[in-house]
């Protein structure tokens, strides 16, 4: 390595050289050795083609339908800000629309009848929430496995009992877990509410295979995910009424707590820094002060001895 | 004697009192901190909470 280091710049790094970076770089140019009319054709003819084919290069992704995907907008959710908490009413009728709507597919697996306690359901409603579903368990005495209603320490049940059954009943597509979509996907809670609200007809020209839907938010553009939120596809227990705006939202409110079950505790963590650490830059400061008094307030002088004394 | 000077001579002046009274002082910090901070958060944050909507839902 050395070696060839040195055969390409010869003595020039062992030289000391006091002479400024340009001239350097240009001891080690071969341009200089062209002729003066030569240089300027190449250099012109250099930046007419770069600079053509910078032109045909855009012209031509201009006119290609390859960006068609759409990037979701901000929307104005009831948790965005730095110290708003998240609509429990919400989560509530979101889990609604998840347990009626997307358990269907998707499971969530990592949550539990017991996350529910609290936050969006009373303990009572929790237990019965888990109740409703069955479990299986075992193996008892004899070594079998049964089944028995679902309590609060229960994980959701899965619709499938692995990817493979998953696939084939989603025409090849697997059904993402929805537990912590929300932090998976690039846009979060925006791009999952313009997922589910974004479906329309394919533009011509885009072909679908078999089972595939048309969304634009979509990468790619074809998904495997019929349409699942529609107007009134559920009611409410609330008497919200039910839109597919406000299932949207709502879901995504759901999922937006299930992946991040410490966002409201958070936020108040942050109310709380802030004063706190506003108080103690006070003490620092003024501790700083107290302390520096002496020196700043103090002079220095050098008084040489003189010969005699 | 000043009100400084008997704080001076009764609490701080042996490390034991010195270490009760930074205690003590802690506990009542900490206590109107969070109680203060907390009410404001969710005071900031109204009808939003689970504390303010489960009494539509316990029986
Ligand atoms: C009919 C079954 C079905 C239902 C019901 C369903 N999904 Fe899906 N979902 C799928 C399938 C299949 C995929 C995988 C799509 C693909 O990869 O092409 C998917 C993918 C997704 C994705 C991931 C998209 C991405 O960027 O990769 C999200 C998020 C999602 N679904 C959310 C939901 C929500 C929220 C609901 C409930 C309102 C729901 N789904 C209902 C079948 C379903």
């Amino acid at each position: 390595m050395a070696a060839s280091v040195g055969r390409i710049c010869g003595a020039k790094l062992l030289k000391r050289n006091t002479t400024n970076v340009i001239t350097q770089i240009s001891s080690f140019s071969t341009v200089r050795e062209w002729a003066g009319n030569n240089r300027k054709l190449l250099t012109s003819l250099g930046i007419v083609a770069g600079g053509a084919g910078a032109l045909i290069f855009a012209l031509d992704q201009s006119v290609k339908a390859s960006e068609l995907e759409l990037h979701a907008p901000e929307y104005p959710w009831s948790h965005s800000g730095y110290l708003a908490s998240l609509d429990h009413a919400s989560i509530r009728r979101g889990y609604e629309v998840y347990k009626n709507v997307c358990a269907a597919c998707h499971s969530m697996r990592f949550m539990c009848y017991r996350n529910l306690v609290g936050v969006s359901h009373t303990e009572d409603e929790a237990k019965a929430e888990a109740a409703e579903v069955q479990v299986m368990d075992g193996p008892n005495e004899l070594g079998e496995m049964f089944e028995r209603p679902g309590k609060l320490s229960d994980h959701f049940p899965s619709p499938y009992p692995n990817e493979q059954a998953a696939r084939a009943a989603n025409n090849g597509a697997f059904p993402p877990d929805l537990t912590y979509i929300v932090s998976a996907r690039h846009g979060a809670e925006d791009y999952i509410f313009s997922l589910l609200t974004g479906y329309c007809d394919a533009p011509a020209g885009v072909q679908l295979r078999e089972g595939q839907y048309y969304n634009p938010y979509f990468t790619g553009g074809a998904t495997s995910m019929a349409q699942a939120i529609y107007d009134e596809v559920i009611e409410y227990e609330d008497g919200t009424p039910a839109y597919a705006s406000q299932l949207a939202k709502d879901i995504c409110t759901f999922l937006k707590w299930a992946a991040e079950p410490e966002h409201d505790q958070r936020k108040q963590m942050l109310l709380k820094s802030f004063f706190m650490f506003s108080f103690l830059c006070i003490i620092s400061f003024y501790y700083k002060r107290h302390k520096w008094t002496v020196l700043k307030s103090r002079k220095i002088e050098f008084r040489p001895k003189s010969k005699k004394c | 004697m000043s009100l400084a000077t008997t704080i001076n001579n009764l609490l701080f002046k042996r490390t034991s009192t010195f270490l009760l009274t930074v205690a003590a002082c802690t506990f009542f910090f900490e206590r109107t901190f969070d109680g203060s901070t907390e009410y404001l958060f969710e005071k900031l944050n109204e009808g939003k909470l689970w504390k303010h909507i489960k009494q539509n839902y316990e029986k």
